[in-house]
């Protein structure tokens, strides 16, 4: 079994390319379980947290953009100044297992598994981001909503990285909900982030665990932009309720031995219901 | 100047809050639990279990296994070289499954081999031709007749307690069915233990967590076929049992590839291992109808418990003997007509979980009490004040209840308790304390508060016969005591109390204890709540007997009668004024005594439910205050006031302790803890999805303890370990039905149960 521990990203990327097969080890938190499970056998890791290039982030005060690397944990991003800049996944990094495991937890590793209940990616949707992909071959961009195809299935390629993921400064209220069985580290039965973009006058809603991948709710945000008053923070019980309908419309969830597809669905409605009268709190 | 006080005597004594000797190693991590155990030239073991809940085995190739570089021994149902089953009750369950399994997870094989990862590669490597067969999963079917799955039958017991007027009707009539799920005790330390073989493979040295000592070793020296003498079981480190610890799992296991290789062999469980390795809380459905007169007094109660036991006995026929003598609760009721049925099927087995039967019994009685008093227009507290039971009452199995039974004084201080003085919704805005907690799903206006109260009767102790004596042996030499018994220590604390008796009767401060073995005679299981009471009670003996020797010595060298001298406080006193410490008259001298501590003989219940079954009793209430947001069905439990019948508090920490942890493990249940099964397979194997309280859902505890010495207890204290679990669950459901109006019936409760 060969390790590598790398200490640039020219060196991780050279031993991927030497071993493209390898198992790319970020924060651990999701690999070792596997590991240790025996749902994943390796012969060969490339671990990435100690990259000071993928450790790190930038704030684009011009852009109003925020590029973290992808092994940032999200001990950092639910503390400011991340959770000033993006408050939707500082809240989603909030309900990530414990303090232990946000300790090492990383953005890049959470996307990378691309669970339908990841909860970094619901807000990551929501806001449209940008995924960074490198190789010894070269870079790509992908948006977040082409990155995961399928549950734990993406479009990383073997030998490739994420590098770093580029997310918008919030434009507007925005929240994370995530309703499990446990008040706190649970997988989230659902979850929905809501994101108000003022500037644009829309309003962006994605929905996790009730579907093969992470949802968006084109409806509902179509109602949410036709229907709410963005600048006064307005939207009628009517709205809310429409919203509500349509988000829950847009679920596609399963009956597992977590939950029911019905109460799925039923989270669904009062989630998104909720998080609109959070960013509209006006009648 | 303030007045110098001479401390007159020891620290430690019974009463104090001793800290526990192993505590700091614990809080530090330096406590060695059985897990961290290993030995020179120790192999490693693993087991290879069923994948199918019902299967007949075709065939086992074990070649491939035994190719793999490093292993050392591969073993089957062909290997056991004594009884080839085991059991607490009846003996039938196989140490390895030989031509049938009957759950998934039975154990098929095991092997030894030099590396975990060795051992891992020989069980994939493990052929075994199964036959798969449709489980048996459904309790009702197997009362109906479904094909036996077993030899010993799918009844693994059936009684009925008859008992009054059986035709009568009351004025009030309520009745309900309930449901409680399976729960796992979900002990941190998992199952772990080494064993070194002596030469010759003559005999065996096991250390192991276990819960009773004395009876793992006599199952597990006739299915090795060797004698007892020969198999010496030493307590591992301990890492909480709550009853998983009470059936063998891998003791079989680890002795048979130790003596099989020669060499040391140690088995560790996985968490998903542990979930199929031990028993778990029988789920239970009970329907229940209660007779009261207008004005809400309990005249008849008519029940029919089915428990599942699952794949094998273990304690079933017990556990349903206590859910069914306890269906009564806490309450005066002259007449009862009882079913109860224990089955087997192709499910996970089920045995000892604190609370051994009551918990589901109070689950289904307590519910029933709300509905009286729903129907009789009375409050909660007070149809339960109006039936309270006293010392002197009758179970409905006709036994008296000899115990101090401060059933109305645990409700009324529980009453009396302040109820939170958080506002519904959380302090200060804190999100974390709403329902939903991190996941941010409620804001305060959607939340409702709810009251509920829940109230217990337990037996402590061994049922129906049983002479559950423990043994322990006091010796003072050099003025210091150190005790010898094998009681386990699980985490109650019995190895802070014993040298609390010790320094109380002997006067003595240093006072610790020897190794927990089977160098010594049987101290019953830890379990039933019992250890207090029947190891203090051996503690206690002995130490008593030391002190009449030291008396006796003293009295000697005085010239007195031993009648003369005074034993106070560790200082001897003769009439004429002499004095000596009992450190001084032990100056190079020994004193010893054994003691053995027997409760009064039980009964047998006959074919009507009738006898004197139970050793003794012990109560408590409890009152939960949730914060339920309806709509999504999520719930916070706020707080739990309790008071509890303790007899006399021998160390308050401890006992705050416990009530603590029983407290959390009855939240559990009610709110998120259950093995979730689907045609016999398990669904949730791990922490991921077998959901435990956290910080986070631990709610508040306010707790009174009810001092009123129990004469019948060597100590006058009562068990405390099991109680705390019982009531809360009810508690905490009938404050969810308070808050969200709805007719909920069955633990845990899930989001969907309230929500849809
Ligand atoms: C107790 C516990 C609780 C948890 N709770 C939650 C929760 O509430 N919500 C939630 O969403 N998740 C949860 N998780 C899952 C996990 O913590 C997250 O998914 C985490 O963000 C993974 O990050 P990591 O750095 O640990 O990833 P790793 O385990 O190191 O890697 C995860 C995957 O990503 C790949 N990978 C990592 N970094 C890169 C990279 N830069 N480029 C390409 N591939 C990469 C790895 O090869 C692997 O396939 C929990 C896990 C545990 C153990």
């Amino acid at each position: 079994m060969s390790v590598v521990v790398a200490d640039s990203l020219e060196q991780a990327l050279d031993a991927l390319a030497a071993a493209p097969h390898a198992t790319v080890l970020a924060g651990g938190t999701d690999v070792m379980v596997e590991l240790n499970l025996g749902h994943r056998r390796t012969d060969a890791v490339v671990a990435v947290a100690r990259v000071p290039e993928l450790c790190s982030w930038t704030y684009d005060a011009r852009r109003a953009t925020v590029r973290l690397g992808a092994a940032v944990r999200y001990a950092e991003i639910h503390a400011d100044p991340l959770a000033a800049w993006l408050p939707a996944l500082a809240q989603a990094g909030r309900t990530v297992g414990s303090p232990q495991i946000r300790a090492a937890a990383t953005v890049g590793g959470n996307l990378a598994t691309s669970s339908p209940a990841g909860d970094g990616i619901t807000v990551l949707a929501a806001l449209d981001a940008t995924v960074h992909l490198v190789s010894s071959a070269g870079r790509r961009d992908v948006p977040v909503g082409q990155f995961t195809v399928g549950p734990k299935r993406n479009v990383l390629a073997p030998g490739e990285l994420i590098e770093a993921i580029t997310v918008p400064v919030a434009r507007g209220w925005q929240g994370f909900s995530k309703v499990g069985v446990r008040n706190a580290m649970v997988i989230a039965t659902a979850n929905a982030c809501l994101a108000v973009d003022e500037p644009a006058g829309s309003v962006a809603l994605a929905l996790g665990s009730v579907g093969p991948v992470i949802l968006r709710c084109p409806e509902a945000e179509a109602i949410a932009a036709a229907q709410c008053d963005v600048a006064a923070r307005r939207a009628s019980p009517a709205t809310v309720a429409a919203f509500a309908e349509a988000a829950m419309a847009a679920a596609r969830p399963i009956d597992d031995h977590r939950s029911t597809a019905a109460y799925r669905r039923h989270a669904v409605r009062v989630m998104a219901g909720r998080l609109l009268r959070r960013a509209m709190p006006h009648e | 100047m303030t007045d110098v006080t001479v401390r007159p005597v020891v620290d430690g004594r019974l009463g104090t809050s001793a800290l526990r000797p192993d505590g700091l190693a614990k809080t530090q991590g330096t406590f060695a639990f059985s897990g961290d155990l290993s030995a020179d030239g120790m192999l490693w073991g693993a087991t290879l279990r069923s994948p199918h809940p019902f299967a007949r085995i075709r065939s086992i190739d074990l070649s491939g296994a035994w190719q793999i570089a490093g292993v050392a021994a591969v073993v089957t149902a062909d290997d056991v070289p004594g009884k080839p089953t085991y059991g607490l009750i009846s003996a039938d369950q196989p140490v390895f499954a030989r031509d049938v399994v009957r759950y998934a997870g039975e154990p098929v094989a095991a092997v030894a081999g030099d590396h975990p990862e060795t051992c891992r590669r020989a069980l994939a490597a493990i052929r075994v031709d199964y036959e798969v067969l449709t489980p048996l999963v459904d309790p009702e079917l197997a009362i109906a007749g479904a094909e036996p799955i077993h030899p010993d039958g799918n009844i693994l017991r059936h009684q009925r307690i008859v008992r009054g007027d059986q035709d009568l009707v009351g004025e009030v009539v309520v009745e309900g069915t309930y449901e409680i799920g399976m729960q796992d005790q979900a002990f941190l330390g998992l199952e772990a233990a080494l064993a070194i073989p002596d030469p010759g493979g003559a005999g065996v040295e096991l250390f192991v967590a276990t819960q009773w000592l004395h009876e793992d070793l006599g199952q597990i020296a006739a299915c090795l076929d060797l004698p007892a003498d020969r198999v010496r079981l030493t307590l591992g480190g301990v890492g909480g049992a709550f009853g998983a610890r009470e059936d063998i799992s891998l003791q079989v296991h680890t002795c048979l590839l130790a003596l099989r290789t020669g060499r040391p062999v140690r088995i560790a469980y996985s968490r998903e291992e542990s979930f199929y390795g031990h028993v778990h809380r029988h789920p239970a459905r009970i329907w229940m109808r209660h007779h009261a007169t207008r004005d809400g007094r309990l005249q008849r109660v008519e029940a029919r418990f089915v428990l599942d036991g699952g794949a094998y006995a273990s304690t079933s026929s017990a556990v349903l003997v206590n859910a069914i003598t306890h269906a009564q609760g806490p309450y005066v009721c002259d007449s009862a007509t009882v079913e109860g049925f224990a089955t087997r099927t192709n499910n996970l087995p089920c045995g000892a979980m604190r609370g051994f039967g009551v918990v589901q019994a109070c689950f289904a009685h307590e519910g029933q009490m709300d509905r009286l008093a729903e129907a009789c227009g009375l409050d909660p507290v007070e149809i339960r004040l109006r039936n309270a039971m006293r010392t002197g009452d009758r179970l409905i199995t006709g036994q008296v209840i000899a115990d101090v039974a401060p059933v109305a004084e645990c409700i009324r201080a529980t009453a009396a308790l302040p109820l939170p003085d958080e506002p519904v919704g959380g302090r200060d805005g804190d999100p974390l304390r709403l329902p939903g907690g991190a996941g941010l799903t409620a804001d305060v206006g959607h939340i409702r508060r709810g009251i509920g109260w829940g109230v217990s009767i337990k037996n402590l102790m061994y049922s129906e016969g049983f002479d559950d004596f423990s043994t322990a042996r006091c010796r003072l030499a050099d003025g210091s005591v150190t005790l010898k018994f094998a009681t386990a220590e699980v985490g109650q604390g019995f190895v802070t109390l014993a040298p609390q008796i010790a320094r109380t009767v002997l006067g003595v401060e240093r006072a610790v204890c020897e190794p927990i073995d089977t160098t010594i005679g049987s101290a019953g299981s830890t379990s039933a709540s019992r250890q207090t009471w029947m190891s203090g009670g051996a503690v206690l003996g002995a130490c008593r007997a030391v002190a009449e020797q030291v008396v006796a010595h003293a009295a000697q060298s005085w010239g007195v009668s031993t009648a003369e001298v005074e034993l106070v406080d560790g200082v001897l006193t003769s009439p004429d004024g002499r004095q000596a410490t009992v450190g001084e008259l032990s100056a190079g001298r020994v004193f010893e005594a054994t003691f053995e501590h027997h409760h009064p003989p039980t009964e047998d219940l006959d074919e009507d439910g009738q006898g004197n079954c139970h050793t003794a009793f012990a109560f408590v209430a409890h009152r939960a205050v949730v914060d339920v947001d309806v709509e999504l069905g999520l719930v916070k439990v706020v707080q739990i006031a309790t008071a509890q019948d303790v007899g006399r508090a021998l160390n308050p920490l401890s006992v705050r302790g416990q009530i603590e942890g029983g407290i959390a493990q009855g939240v559990g249940l009610a709110v998120m803890e259950e093995i979730v099964q689907t045609d016999g397979r398990v669904r949730n194997a791990s922490f991921t999805d077998y959901l435990l309280p956290t910080m986070l859902d631990m709610p508040e505890v306010v707790a009174e303890l009810i001092e009123i010495p129990e004469p019948r207890s060597p100590l006058g204290a009562k068990g405390v370990g099991e109680p705390p679990c019982i009531s809360s669950t009810p508690a905490v459901l009938a404050a969810i039905r308070d808050a969200t109006g709805k007719d909920l019936r069955r633990v845990p409760v899930r989001p969907f149960d309230i929500a849809l």
